[in-house]
């Protein structure tokens, strides 16, 4: 019975579909992607709304010095998001600082330098790098970086620094624990790069081989294809892949929770411990009650925001690029 | 047609008499005593046929759930205060008692090597005492050739129970922590890095040279951490193991605080050791699901009764006699269903 059932349907809607007119089902479709669309927003704001519904409380208490204040002291209900903000863009920026010139420079040997047997390989271990759980970055960092970069980095570059004025303050770390700023931000390098790394590989690998033959062919060295053909022609495309980057390490948790030290002090030195948006919160949000709760679902908030304005500089940059 | 029917009412009924005799309780809250409550749950289910369903997400949010109503029972490793349990009309009671070391790693010193007091850690952990060579360590370790390396001291960066009783002991014996830190789940640190759960803490202090962390004594020895000496109330370096921790529950008055929220850090007698705390369970006094209350609270009798060996295996401490029967007798006055009918 149910199985016959079903059959007629199936030839009912056969029957049907050659009935609805072309325009019809155009209408369909249309409407289903719109809907998928319109989906998506409605997440996002529903996101942004419940985010701000949380941490109203926080905004209302503490104003813009929320945005400013440093403070982070549950005993007396005291919040401001500046160190962990601070903490956020820092870490992306040193990210972005080691990350991208080296993923370029991978991007650049698979497609113009390498060997055909040796770019499947090496662009397959790129991947697979992104595909290494962020917990795993954190404990490598932990347990194999951390003391390396204490003994081989934090202490000789502090004991050089130590008393010079400004390098003294950014690069001088009084207890080399090897946990800090720039640890994460190193960290984070290394997570970002498959993403930037792939991507500018296939835009590389996209440019017509016309261009890239007729530049050797007027005796360009292929520093000067790579510099003035090759990377103005995907350039809009690679701060594309580098804005996605950036998005990443905006966010990242866990990795960074394991770090960069965990200390909700502003420091004037990337080799001191400080914080993240989102490694405070993973850090404190299961044991959070009342004001510390809605902080730190502000400070999310703010993340949400930071990113946003990234993302809108990002749209920017790229929209000048393709004007010029 | 017929058989399928009888089929159906049959399974329905296995389903309800199932449903009918074991009641799988569920809790949720500190991490703590986590590994100490599925021992006791596999032990109970095997005894009784009840299960024991219980979330390891923190103190905070053992508060949050057990005030929602969510759980049958929430574990908090901070005490409620008195007026904190009224308002929600909760009832408070120790489950076990548990303790913590401060690990150190510093090279060429064994566990139990060095003896430290509550002030002094109080001022590594302020940051005033900043050398392992410091006079002040020098003075009371002697004989240990001490380095002149920089103290990195490290605490729990997530919110935990752990880190109430380290503050408050340091609360308890210095005034400048006191005023300046105080004691909480998470406070302001004026110095130090911050490592994730105890794991991030004892990761932390064994990878970098010359560190200082707190995490609890199970955690320490399954971990084979070294870890200092503290000096206690009565000015003796006890050896951290499940008698000094018993010393320290067995001159407390628990019935000083409601619903047995006392604190045992620098508790007095001569082997107490002085980072001492019990864990808590909470649960509501006037139950609106009678008979998942009187589950719970048979588990909690049941554990009191059978679970000392279990506890001892893993480091926790089972509670002194007399301390049960007094839980015992509030579960009979204050532990009711809403009618007002006692439960246990």
């Amino acid at each position: 019975m149910a199985a016959g059932s079903e059959a007629l349907s199936y030839a009912d809607r056969k029957s049907g579909s050659q009935v609805i007119s072309l325009t019809g089902r155009n209408a369909i479709f249309r409407a289903l992607c719109l809907s998928s669309a319109i989906l998506v927003l409605a997440v996002l704001a529903g996101i942004l709304i419940a985010m701000f519904i949380g941490g109203w409380p926080a905004f209302r208490e503490f104003g813009l010095g929320f945005f400013t204040g440093s403070a982070w002291d549950t005993q007396n209900d005291q919040y401001g998001a500046w160190p962990a903000i601070a903490g956020t863009l820092s870490t992306a920026v040193i990210a972005l600082i080691i990350g991208v010139p080296l993923s370029l420079g991978i991007a650049v040997f698979l497609t113009q330098l390498a060997p055909g047997w040796v770019r499947t390989p090496v662009a397959t271990a790129v991947e697979l790098l992104a595909a290494v759980p962020s917990i795993i970055y954190g404990m490598w960092g932990l347990f194999v970086f951390v003391p390396l970069f204490a003994r081989f980095f934090q202490v000789p570059v502090s004991n050089l620094t130590e008393g010079l004025p400004i390098v003294g303050t950014i690069l001088y770390s009084r207890s080399p624990t090897g946990l800090g700023v720039a640890t994460a931000g190193i960290i984070l390098a290394f997570m970002i790069v498959p993403f930037i790394a792939s991507i500018a590989r296939d835009m590389l690998a996209q440019i017509p081989t016309v261009l890239r033959e007729s530049a050797y062919g007027i005796g360009c060295t292929t520093w000067e294809v790579v510099r003035y053909v090759l990377l103005p022609q995907a350039g809009v495309s690679i701060i594309g892949a580098i804005m996605l980057g950036l998005g990443r390490a905006l966010g990242e948790t866990m990795a960074v929770t394991f770090v960069i030290g965990n200390a909700n002090r502003l420091s004037s030195s990337i080799l001191d411990p400080g914080s993240t948006i989102a490694s405070r919160i993973a850090n404190e949000f299961n044991e959070a009650l009342g004001l510390q709760m809605s902080a730190l679902i502000a400070t999310g908030c703010i993340l949400f925001l930071v990113t946003f304005v990234v993302l809108v500089v990002a749209r920017l940059l790229v929209a000048r690029m393709k004007a010029l | 047609m017929k058989f399928r029917e009888l089929a159906a009412v049959a399974g329905m009924t296995i389903v309800m008499m199932g449903s009918a005799s074991a009641i799988d309780i569920t809790g949720a809250g500190a991490t703590f005593p986590f590994p100490l409550y599925s021992k006791w749950a596999e032990a109970y289910k095997a005894a009784s046929g009840n299960g024991l369903n219980y979330q390891s997400i923190g103190s905070g949010g053992g508060i949050r759930q057990i005030k929602a109503n969510t759980v049958d029972f929430g574990a908090s490793d901070m005490p409620l205060k008195g007026d904190d349990l009224d308002k929600d009309g909760l009832a408070q009671f120790p489950s076990a008692i548990g303790a913590e070391v401060p690990a150190i790693s510093v090279p060429g010193i064994e566990a139990r090597q060095m003896k430290l007091t509550g002030p002094i850690l109080a001022d590594i952990y302020l940051g005033k005492i900043s050398k392992w060579d410091d006079p002040k360590i020098k003075a009371l370790n002697p004989d240990l050739k001490l380095p002149s390396a920089g103290i990195n001291v490290v605490y729990r960066s997530d919110g935990s129970g752990t880190t109430f009783v380290w503050t408050d002991y340091l609360s308890r014996v210095s005034d400048e922590w006191k005023s300046k830190v105080g004691a909480n789940t998470s406070v302001s640190w004026p110095i130090g890095v911050g490592g994730k759960g105890n794991e991030g803490v004892s990761a932390t202090v064994k990878q970098i040279p010359n560190s200082i962390g707190y995490v609890e004594y199970a955690y320490a020895k399954q971990n084979k951490l070294s870890y200092a000496l503290i000096q206690n109330k009565d000015g003796k370096f006890p050896v951290p193991e499940i008698e000094s921790f018993q010393a320290a529950a067995a001159n407390a008055d628990w019935k000083s605080a409601p619903g047995f929220g006392i604190i045992l850090n620098n508790q007095p007698g001569e082997k107490a050791w002085p980072v001492t705390s019990a864990t808590f369970i909470l649960m509501h006094k006037k139950s609106d699901k009678p008979d998942r209350a009187t589950a719970a609270l048979k588990f909690f009798d049941w554990a009191y009764s059978n679970g000392d060996k279990l506890a001892s295996d893993l480091e926790y401490v089972p509670l002194p006699a007399n301390v049960k029967d007094q839980v015992r007798a509030v579960w009979k006055s204050d532990i009711k269903d809403t009618s007002g009918k006692p439960l246990f």
